[in-house]
């Protein structure tokens, strides 16, 4: 190992500093916004602390009193939760054993490419026809129905996500299995769904926060309490005639909440999916 | 060969996946393409074939135009910003220091942060009468006054990209650091024996091995920006006076606002046009550099 002069380390730790700073600060203004009261918000000069913290806002919005802004955040979490979760199993469901199938039979795989070059079209190419579609469905306006047009998003990314897990897993094993009389759907259920598990946990995880994330189509197909999702919602808020800015930042904390708490656990899994693909080559 | 998995039985196991495709993307698609040759409205029956018409005033726009370089601009610069920071933070996560792991931990609490409360944090941040942007410069001085960052047409997209660049380095960042992992030790050993300066390490020895890493994030991050809907949606609309209005809030609002689904569908499809060869130009040059490498 090379050694590292007084000077390259003092450099680092600036460095490193300056990169936390970066991070935290506008984390941490958001969260300072949701706890200040709003003279202290719009004091000025600014008061980059409050007084004293004020928790009222978190109370506020967790309050499902109808007709508050508590009962329409809430009420655009659950289907948050619902649509990310409906669109989470539909994908897997498809993409499995399209992935397992691209990862065992090449002469399939260009289908997969085909999929997957379906990244390239943007949401606005598709969203006329899925809105007429749903439209003459009378599933403008339902969860069932958002979770649908988000298997556009979810499913190409699964089903490469669960491919390229998939290649590491040694065929003798299937193999072994036929050998032993097996049936092929038994092999995959026994042998390669147990040792494809962490993948598909991964793939999982991505899909309901690409879900969670999602903001354009339910912005356009959504339109009241009964599929509005959390960042129609959010956007509601921030466009609209709130006064309180603290209010705005509390419904901003609690959106992000779960999917950053989650990011922080998976930490691993996240990231070996991000990097799939791209570094082993 | 795998245990008995036929092409027959894998295009079985194909076909969930490509039936729901073709209903939720290929059919729209084709149906986007059908429409962009008539003059249908969003609501109500039918709309008429009008040939080519729909593409010759898109051409002729100046609304087009002008969203077509704000959507390159947006995309060319906040990529940029996002591969140069993300390669330096990994260089720098890559190097022995106390707190490194929790660095490493805190990269991806920006890329978690949905995109919709990322516009709204930089909003508030942004906020001209009492954001905490203009109250951090003056009180340190660096400006005189609060400004409208965002208001003001000469500063929204920047004040975008910075957002944007924000939310989305900690990507290139994270790719970039998987990739300086599997630089192997003794080569990097070796060429500090040959003598080798850092520059010339980076340049020779690292580089080669981020170059394939760094060609599929800076496709993924353009492709993205290209898209570009939801951030600026939350943050400025497109305004003021347009001078944020990309291509995918300009077919926003040309099909959903106006309701002119026909010609909404028509600039939909050069946005698509554009990707495209984006990503295909981006392919030929990531063949290349991976051939390249050996």
């Amino acid at each position: 190992m090379e050694r590292q002069s007084l000077g390259f380390t003092i450099f680092l730790y600036l460095a490193a500093a300056l990169l936390a700073l970066m991070i935290l600060a506008p984390f941490g203004w958001l969260f300072v916004m949701s706890i200040s009261s709003t003279s202290d918000l719009v004091s000025k000069p600014l008061r980059w602390w409050p007084e004293e913290s004020d928790w009222s806002r978190y109370r506020l919005l967790f309050d499902t009193t109808p007709n508050t802004h508590g009962a329409s955040l809430m009420a655009a979490l659950g289907n948050s939760v619902k649509v990310a979760a409906i669109a989470t199993v539909a994908a897997l469901a498809v993409s499995v054993p399209a992935g397992w199938a691209v990862s065992r039979s090449p002469a399939v795989g260009w289908s997969l490419w085909l999929v997957i070059g379906t990244y390239m079209l943007p949401p606005v190419a598709l969203a006329v026809p899925l809105y007429m579609g749903l439209a003459g469905l009378g599933m403008l306006n339902t969860k069932l129905g958002l979770a649908v047009v988000y298997l556009t998003v979810l499913a190409p990314f699964t089903a490469w996500l669960l491919k390229s897990g998939f290649d590491p897993i040694p065929r003798d094993l299937e193999m072994a299995a036929a050998i032993d009389g097996a049936r092929l759907d038994q092999a995959l259920r026994i042998i390669i769904l147990p040792l494809a598990a962490p993948v598909i946990g991964t793939a999982a995880l991505f899909a309901y926060l690409l879900a969670w994330d999602e903001f354009f189509y339910a912005l356009l197909f959504t339109s009241d309490q009964r599929a509005k999702t959390v960042t129609v919602a959010i956007a509601d808020l921030a466009g609209g005639r709130v006064a309180d800015y603290g209010l705005i930042a509390t419904a901003g904390v609690i959106a992000a909440l779960p999917p950053v708490v989650f990011g922080l656990f998976m930490q691993r899994a996240l990231i070996s999916g991000l990097t799939a693909g791209s570094v082993k080559g | 060969m795998s245990a008995g998995l036929t092409t027959l039985r894998a295009w079985g196991l194909m076909l969930p996946l490509l039936a729901v495709m073709l209903a939720v993307i290929g059919w729209p698609f084709v149906d986007t393409v059908r429409l962009s040759f008539t003059d249908a409205r969003l609501v109500g029956m039918g709309g008429d074939y009008v040939g080519v018409a729909n593409y010759g005033r898109l051409f002729a726009s100046s609304a087009f135009w002008r969203a077509f370089v704000v959507t390159t601009e947006f995309a060319v610069v906040s990529v940029f910003i996002e591969m140069v920071l993300g390669v330096l933070v990994a260089l720098l996560l890559y190097q022995n220091f106390r707190g490194r792991n929790v660095l490493r931990a805190l990269l991806i609490l920006p890329w978690a942060l949905p995109t919709v409360v990322n516009a709204l944090l930089w909003r508030l941040i942004y906020n001209p009468e009492y954001g905490a942007l203009n109250a951090a410069l003056v009180q340190t001085g660096l400006i005189e006054a609060y400004r409208s960052w965002l208001g003001d047409p000469g500063s929204a997209l920047a004040a975008l990209i910075v957002a944007d660049a924000w939310k989305n380095f900690p990507l290139v960042a994270l790719i970039s650091l998987a990739a300086l992992h599997a630089v192997p030790h003794d080569i990097r050993a070796a060429a500090i024996v040959d003598g080798a300066g850092a520059l010339s390490r980076f340049r020779y020895v690292i580089l080669p091995y981020l170059a394939g890493p760094l060609m599929v994030a800076l496709v993924l991050r353009t492709i993205e920006a290209f898209k570009v809907f939801d951030i600026i949606w939350v943050m400025t609309r497109g305004g003021p006076a347009n001078s944020t209005r990309t291509l995918s809030i300009l077919v926003y609002q040309e099909a959903f606002s106006f309701q002119r689904a026909g010609s909404g569908a028509s600039l939909a499809l050069i946005v698509t046009l554009a990707v495209t060869v984006l990503a295909v130009a981006y392919a030929a040059l990531i063949r290349k550099s991976a051939g390249a490498r050996f």
